[in-house]
């Protein structure tokens, strides 16, 4: 689906990415981890089409994603930020936005088609009910949501998601996520996400790449990439991993200094 | 949702309507006043002072101000949307100071009495289209626009112009500073029938250009790299739409003088009746536009009558009364 080979991007004398590889399966959910400054975001950011590539390639289902137009790369590809930009908009109008890539150059307004999709990813992600109210009358988790609806209107084969649970109380980040893992299995949408969370990293995605300094130190499933060992030396900090018992998942237990002390002497 | 379009349609027709009334009531009073039995006979016979009066003065001002009100009113919402900006008007971008520059210019160096009167708003919009120019090229790097440099060179260029302005006004004859300020406070008092037909194929063309691109200006609304997300060539969108919306700005303030306050009310005023969406909020600005300034000329001919104020004083004054209340009546964000 999205092979990612020797990428090199970045800003001019400052931060780059520094020749990253990496494969995407069809219809996997593949969490991006690591810690502020590893190039998450400059990874994200230059898949998206905001960064330009300088050396190596992008290809997504067969095509170098730098020869696609903006068009052609919304029809493939849907992006999910962590802010979701509200104004007086109806829930409606703002998930019909994601059938934009489909019109025609000169086509104005949504056809019939247009409606039944936003109907279905609205009823889908849980906000079909507020279809008539404002984005600023929701709460930040259901604009969230709408925000999903709208970007599963462009029909992507890839759902691209930078922090999409980051100002999320719990209720509203496992909601959130519960349904990415839903859209996953049902819709056999490939999800690439960004995310801060390693527990929650590691209860939702079937792969995590962890990143560190530019490149990815570890890739794998979320049994060989969270362990301590990884976790201590791209984090630099003491973390204890356990199992979850009921999902079988690394869990991980955040130590403060006062309690390493404690246990050192 | 098709209970939304037929809204749209309700809501245009309504402001035809208005227009229709505005232009009615315009023509009606003045220093003479004509009821509209009066307009039909006089029109019908086409003879007299009064026929002169109706066709060859306000019927044209009439015809000006709608151009002018909706090319200033569709400026101001495009830049608004460009920049996501809602202080942003057509005059912020420099392009007036450009335009009086100009004007100041050619009345100083007396160029009228050279090249005829015509040259005044010929050297007004050459002074538009410089400042376009310098504001759009200062603006490109890397073959990319940057919006936020373009509005601060825009404020810069603004400022510079009004400086020269400034300048040209205290070193010059007591004649020629009143030419200025006369043609800086605005007016649609010009018979020009060529300068008429150009403003008005312009904003007309102005607007049909620019609700071609009423989606990716809907995009637009979520910022420029969402737009980018779902497929809007955000750097051609905004190319085109500022050269449309300072085009629209450099012809009227060329023939009209400065009129401000209208790009930046109206579509205001009309985003919170109307919504955000670009393609009721397009025609409504130009028709808004349209009604304001004619209205506002009424006022403006008749509140001291038979003196004439500065259309640009009641724009201000009304425009600005009615915002604040509006404003502080309203509940949307």
């Amino acid at each position: 689906m999205l092979v990612v080979s020797d990428l090199r991007s970045g800003y001019a004398n400052k931060f780059h990415l520094k020749e990253i590889s990496l494969k995407v399966d069809k219809g996997s959910l593949t969490g991006i981890v690591g810690p502020n400054g590893s190039g998450k975001t400059t990874l994200f950011m230059t898949l998206t089409g905001e960064l330009g590539i300088q050396n190596g390639k992008v290809i997504i289902d067969g095509k170098d994603i730098s020869a696609l137009s903006p068009r052609e790369k919304a029809h493939k590809i849907a992006i999910v930020t962590q802010n979701t930009e509200v104004f007086d908009i109806s829930v409606e109008d703002y998930v019909l936005m994601g059938r934009l890539p489909y019109k025609k150059p000169f086509q104005l307004f949504e056809k019939a088609k247009d409606f039944a999709l936003a109907n279905k990813f609205m009823k889908l992600t849980g906000v079909f009910e507020y279809k008539k109210k404002l984005m600023t009358e929701l709460s930040g988790g259901e604009q969230q949501l709408a925000a999903i609806a709208r970007a599963l209107c462009q029909e992507p084969e890839l759902l691209l998601l930078d922090e999409p649970t980051s100002h999320l109380d719990i209720a509203h980040q496992l909601s959130v996520l519960n349904l990415i893992q839903k859209l996953n299995a049902d819709l056999g949408l490939t999800v690439l996400m960004i995310i801060h969370d390693l527990n929650l990293a590691s209860e939702y995605c079937d792969h995590i790449a962890m990143m560190h300094k530019g490149s990815i130190h570890t890739k794998g499933i979320p049994e060989d990439v969270l362990n301590y060992k990884n976790i201590e030396f791209v984090y630099d900090t003491v973390v204890i991993t356990q199992t979850n018992p009921l999902s079988k998942k690394p869990a991980i237990f955040l130590v403060s200094d006062k309690v390493l002390a404690q246990n050192k002497k | 949702m098709k209970g939304k379009y037929f809204k749209w349609v309700y809501y245009i027709i309504i402001l035809f309507v208005l227009l229709i009334l505005s232009a009615w009531i315009s023509v009606s009073f003045g220093e003479i006043d004509f009821s509209l039995i009066e307009l039909f006979q006089i029109m019908k016979s086409k003879t007299g002072i009064e026929y002169t009066i109706l066709n060859n003065i306000r019927i044209p001002r009439i015809l000006l101000g709608l151009a002018v009100g909706g090319a200033l009113s569709l400026s101001g919402v495009i830049l608004q949307g460009i920049y996501r900006n809602p202080l942003v008007e057509p005059y912020t971008m420099g392009i007036s100071g450009g335009a009086a520059l100009g004007v100041a210019l050619a009345i100083v160096f007396q160029l009228s009495s050279v090249f005829g009167s015509f040259f005044l708003p010929v050297s007004g919009f050459i002074g538009a289209a410089i400042t376009i120019f310098l504001v759009y090229f200062l603006s490109i790097r890397n073959n990319h626009l940057n919006i936020n440099k373009m509005l601060l060179i825009g404020v810069m260029v603004s400022f510079i112009a009004s400086s020269a302005v400034m300048f040209l006004m205290s070193t010059t004859s007591t004649e020629n500073v009143h030419s200025i300020v006369f043609w800086i406070m605005g007016s649609l008092d010009t018979s020009n029938q060529f300068l008429i037909r150009i403003v008005t194929i312009s904003s007309i063309s102005g607007l049909v250009l620019t609700y071609l691109f009423a989606n990716q200006l809907n995009a637009l609304r979520l910022g420029e790299s969402k737009a980018k997300h779902l497929g809007v060539n955000t750097n051609l969108t905004i190319r085109v739409l500022f050269i449309v919306a300072s085009l629209l700005t450099g012809i009227s303030v060329s023939v009209v003088g400065v009129i401000g306050f209208v790009g930046l009310i109206v579509p205001h005023m009309l985003r919170m009746v109307f919504g955000t969406d670009y393609r009721i909020l397009l025609i409504t600005s130009f028709l808004g536009g349209g009604i304001f300034i004619i209205l506002c000329d009424l006022v403006s001919r008749t509140i001291i009558s038979p003196n004439e104020l500065p259309i640009g004083v009641i724009t201000g004054m009304i425009g600005g009364v009615i915002f604040i209340f509006a404003l502080s009546k309203s509940k949307i964000n």
